[in-house]
């Protein structure tokens, strides 16, 4: 039981812990805040496993800017106050048995597969350099495709919120023509 | 007992699970959401495990595009949910599966 393990443990842990608050707390700004260190725990396995770089980019991404952005449309919803209507419990129960089974099912499978030993020992795969050179040479049109996703998701983001606000705009001011 | 793959499997298929438990529990289409980032940061986990035991980085680059895949759905979704909640007042999934107004 090195140093390794023992923080393997306790980032474990902490990850299944804020997980499980993520889907019992009523509150859904509570339930933001446990997503939050569930991610932090997974960026601690990242840095325990040589990732330095998805690390940083998991903490930057998903903590920093898609969290903020859940927090801001809960915020502009005003949920914060809980009235959220509950499924009934035989519909929970049933999703937690459902889930349940499929956990069931999947250890079952992987139970045959032999473990893999850990080297322990730090590797350079996960630095920036390296990713890099393998990102811009092997995955070179993948990464150029996905600027082709981001800038339709953006436009289609613009696109959904913008079409409610024309057709208000036009509305006052077919009102006003009209008064 | 020292860390094995089976660990990492164990953990990720954990997370993925109670990610499934969310999605079929909750009522509130914002912590569906959060469910369904929950489950793609299981799969990045196993990812970047088996990069390690293999010393391959290939999975790793694998891990960015599911990053900026989520990222770009999230945009999208919570613009879909905001238009949403502005027609019907309210997130709630047994109100928005009629799908109209």
């Amino acid at each position: 039981m090195d140093l390794y393990d023992i923080l393997f443990w306790v980032l474990s842990v902490l990850a299944v812990s804020c997980a499980l608050g993520v889907i019992l707390s009523r509150n859904p700004v509570n339930s933001v805040m446990f997503l939050i260190m569930t991610f932090f725990a997974i960026s601690g396995h990242y840095v325990l496993m040589n990732a330095q770089f998805l690390a940083i980019v998991n903490v930057i991404v998903y903590a920093g800017a898609i969290m903020v952005l859940f927090l801001f449309v809960i915020m502009l919803m005003n949920l914060n106050a809980d009235v959220e209507p509950q499924k009934g419990h035989l519909v929970q129960l049933a999703g937690v048995v459902a889930g349940g089974m499929l956990f069931l099912v999947v250890l079952t499978a992987i139970k045959t597969v032999r473990p893999l030993a850990l080297e322990k020992t730090s590797t350079d795969i996960g630095l920036i350099s390296n990713l890099g050179k393998v990102l811009f040479t092997k995955y070179v049109l993948p990464f150029e495709i996905s600027s082709v996703l981001f800038l339709s998701a953006i436009i289609g983001a613009v696109v959904l919120s913008m079409k409610e606000h024309i057709n208000g705009l036009q509305k006052e001011e077919l009102n006003q023509s009209t008064n | 007992m020292p860390v094995t793959s089976t660990h990492y499997l164990f953990l990720s298929i954990l997370l993925f699970s109670i990610g499934v438990m969310g999605t079929l529990m909750r009522r509130n289409a914002i912590i569906i959401f959060m469910c369904i980032e929950l489950m793609l940061n299981s799969v990045n986990l196993l990812l970047v495990a088996f990069s390690k035991f293999f010393g391959d980085a290939d999975a790793q680059i694998f891990v960015f595009f599911i990053m900026v895949v989520a990222a770009a759905e999230v945009a999208v979704g919570l613009a879909i949910i905001v238009m949403m909640y502005r027609k019907v007042h309210s997130v709630d999934i047994n109100i928005l599966n009629r799908l109209k107004h």
